[in-house]
């Protein structure tokens, strides 16, 4: 409730008010803590200056427009909204250019234990579909293993496989599409 | 062998049907084909659907047959008295079916049928059904089967019916339809994958994979009541369902401990046990006919081989070794011979095993075929491929020689499923 930027402020005004009558400076103080709120902010509004005794104008407080704290797990600029590990032909190894993605998800989920994870291994579509569950599995499988060890809890993951069923690149049969296709997909708890 | 391509575009009657109708295209002749002649059937421009040309048509796609001209005979003959047997000899045929179709007082009609022996002039047998206007095809089917069964000496697969599963942008429809590809109707919708239909042995139940969880889980549907139940949903994921042949259980892959491994599950989703534990990834469990026994697609030895064990667990045997990808062993229904994919040079085709002189045979020359599927006289196998990108289903003769093409305009098929004999 103290917190709240519209009670400040409104505090803020009601010692203005006040200090027209008393003589306690109290008005600089109140804009500093406004200010503090709007960080890069081009304009803050400025609190109004207690009104002249004699003036019959009246002042409504301005709040500063609220920031809402990024979602790390959405942010583009956050390593956590990034999602997919790709991987080589007929291979189940996380590459070492994904390894920080990898650890930065896990850093994430010994942070929030109550945070949920399920990792989908996906493989691209030659050979049978139910023998890329199998390979799609052990993909997922080693990206959770993977995030074990660097301390997230059993629970929290859960590792499946979509085999060759949710291709992200249904455009043409090339190498590079089919690339595009052997992944693990990490995805957070409401996101599934 | 003699090439002969003939062409079967089966005409759409239900335009309201017309996107899950399957088409079929036939290529290729079996040896040694019975010369047979089917008349038009008395009365039967009383029904909406020929059934004259429904037995044709059945008899023509077994390959097994060659259609001879049945046309200008006048009156149709409904008995083997009415028959004469010289103009049908000098046709060159062996056999002929007659027919006719006559309304009953309660609405119904009754069809009869002969089967004749041109050579011998004697009749090989006939029978008489009663049925509504709706049941001309059904009643095609039966007549199909008789003659078949007759001629053949093994039972027919035209009143049978096939599972498969139509991709159409993101929608995803599992279907059921008659042998023929015609009559088709949607058991699901959904809007994420289904794979691996599986026909309980009574023909009343399909087992598959639904990804409409967000990962695979394996669910038994009735098709009667079209009730369904999710009979192995544990952590991880769970695929691959294939029914002993009494009907009591499944076999299933889960990873739930860990890897791909296969499971028996009771067909309520109670009594999971775990048949055998390995490394390695191990898939595709698929019953022997006499339920002793488990292939599967394992690659515990480097690459993805075909391999056999107890249905209680056990030992497993490998079965193949020519090439570093063969997956998807399906037995034949007298459990002689194994169909399954393998790869040759980047191809994956369609191939059979003979079980006791491990000879084996490649049967296609299509890239990207999947999912084999015996009809129920094991003289058939139904699978899926890819033509021009799009995915159709496929059938060829075990034999390698007779082979149709089964595709739905605007759509994939995949996933195929032949369904078990019908009790009449």
């Amino acid at each position: 409730m103290n917190k709240n930027p519209i009670t400040v402020l409104a505090a803020a005004l009601l010692l203005g008010l006040l200090a027209a009558c008393s003589s306690t400076p109290v008005p600089e103080q109140s804009a500093a803590a406004v200010e503090e709120r709007t960080p890069g902010s081009t304009a803050p509004a400025k609190p109004p200056s207690p009104p002249p005794p004699s003036s019959s104008a009246t002042t409504k407080p301005v709040p500063p427009p609220q920031v809402i704290p990024a979602n790390p797990l959405k942010d583009p600029a956050n390593i956590l909204s990034k999602r997919s590990i790709y991987y080589d032909l007929d291979s189940d190894a996380v590459k070492e250019e994904f390894r920080p993605l990898v650890q930065a998800h896990a850093k994430y989920l010994v942070e929030n234990r109550n945070a949920k994870m399920l990792i989908q291994g996906n493989c691209d579509d030659r050979g049978s579909r139910e023998y890329n569950i199998a390979l799609g599995q052990r993909r997922a499988d080693g990206v959770k293993r993977m995030l074990l060890l660097m301390g997230a809890t059993e629970a929290q993951v859960e590792s499946v496989s979509m085999g060759e069923e949710k291709p992200r690149c249904t455009a043409d049969q090339g190498d590079a599409c089919m690339a595009e296709n052997r992944r693990s997909d990490v995805l957070y708890g409401g996101e599934y | 062998m003699t090439v002969r391509k003939l062409i079967f575009a089966l005409l759409l009657l239900c335009a309201g049907l017309a996107h899950a109708q399957l088409t079929i295209e036939i290529t290729g002749a079996g040896a040694n084909q019975i010369p047979i002649a089917i008349t038009r059937f008395g009365g039967e421009d009383a029904l909406s659907q020929s059934i004259s040309e429904v037995i044709e048509a059945d008899l023509q796609r077994s390959g097994r047959f060659k259609m001879l001209y049945a046309g200008n005979v006048n009156p149709l003959p409904a008995e083997i008295n009415q028959v004469s047997f010289a103009d049908w000899k000098s046709r060159n045929a062996d056999a002929l079916v007659i027919g006719a179709v006559s309304r009953l007082p309660d609405g119904r009609f009754e069809v009869r049928f002969r089967l004749l022996d041109v050579p011998k002039q004697v009749q090989l047998g006939g029978v008489a059904y009663a049925m509504t206007a709706a049941q001309a095809r059904t009643t095609g089917h039966r007549i199909a089967d008789y003659v078949y069964e007759k001629l053949t000496g093994e039972r027919g697969v035209f009143s049978t019916r096939i599972a498969y599963v139509i991709k159409q942008g993101q929608r995803f429809e599992l279907q059921i339809a008659d042998a023929d590809g015609r009559g088709a109707q949607t058991a699901l919708a959904s809007r994420e994958p289904i794979i691996s239909p599986a026909w309980s042995p009574d023909g009343t139940r399909l087992a598959y994979v639904s990804f409409e969880n967000k990962k695979p889980v394996v669910f038994v549907h009735s098709l009667t009541t079209g009730q369904r139940q999710a009979v192995a949903n544990f952590k991880g994921s769970n695929s691959a369902p294939s029914w002993s042949p009494d009907g009591k259980q499944l076999a299933v892959v889960l990873s739930r401990d860990g890897g791909s491994q296969i499971y028996l599950v009771n067909a309520d989703g109670s009594n999971v046990r775990r048949v055998e534990a390995s490394g390695s990834i191990d898939t595709e469990p698929y019953f022997s006919p006499d339920g002793q026994t488990l292939y599967f697609t394992s690659d515990r030895g480097g690459s993805p081989q075909i391999y056999r064990m107890n249905a209680g667990g056990g030992a497993a045997t490998r079965l193949t070794f020519d090439g570093s990808y063969n997956v998807s062993p399906r037995p034949s229904p007298d459990g002689k011979l194994l169909a399954y994919v393998t790869r040759n040079a980047g191809r994956f085709q369609l191939a059979t095993l003979d079980l006791a002189s491990r000879q084996s045979q490649v049967l296609t020359d299509t890239q990207k075929d999947e999912s084999p599927s015996f009809a129920p006289n094991g003289r058939i196998i139904l699978y899926a491929t890819e033509i021009g990108g799009r995915g159709v289903l496929a059938a060829v003769s075990s034999d390698g020689r007779v082979k149709q093409r089964l595709s739905v305009q605007a759509a994939d098929v995949r996933e195929p499923a032949w369904g078990p004999f019908t009790a009449n």
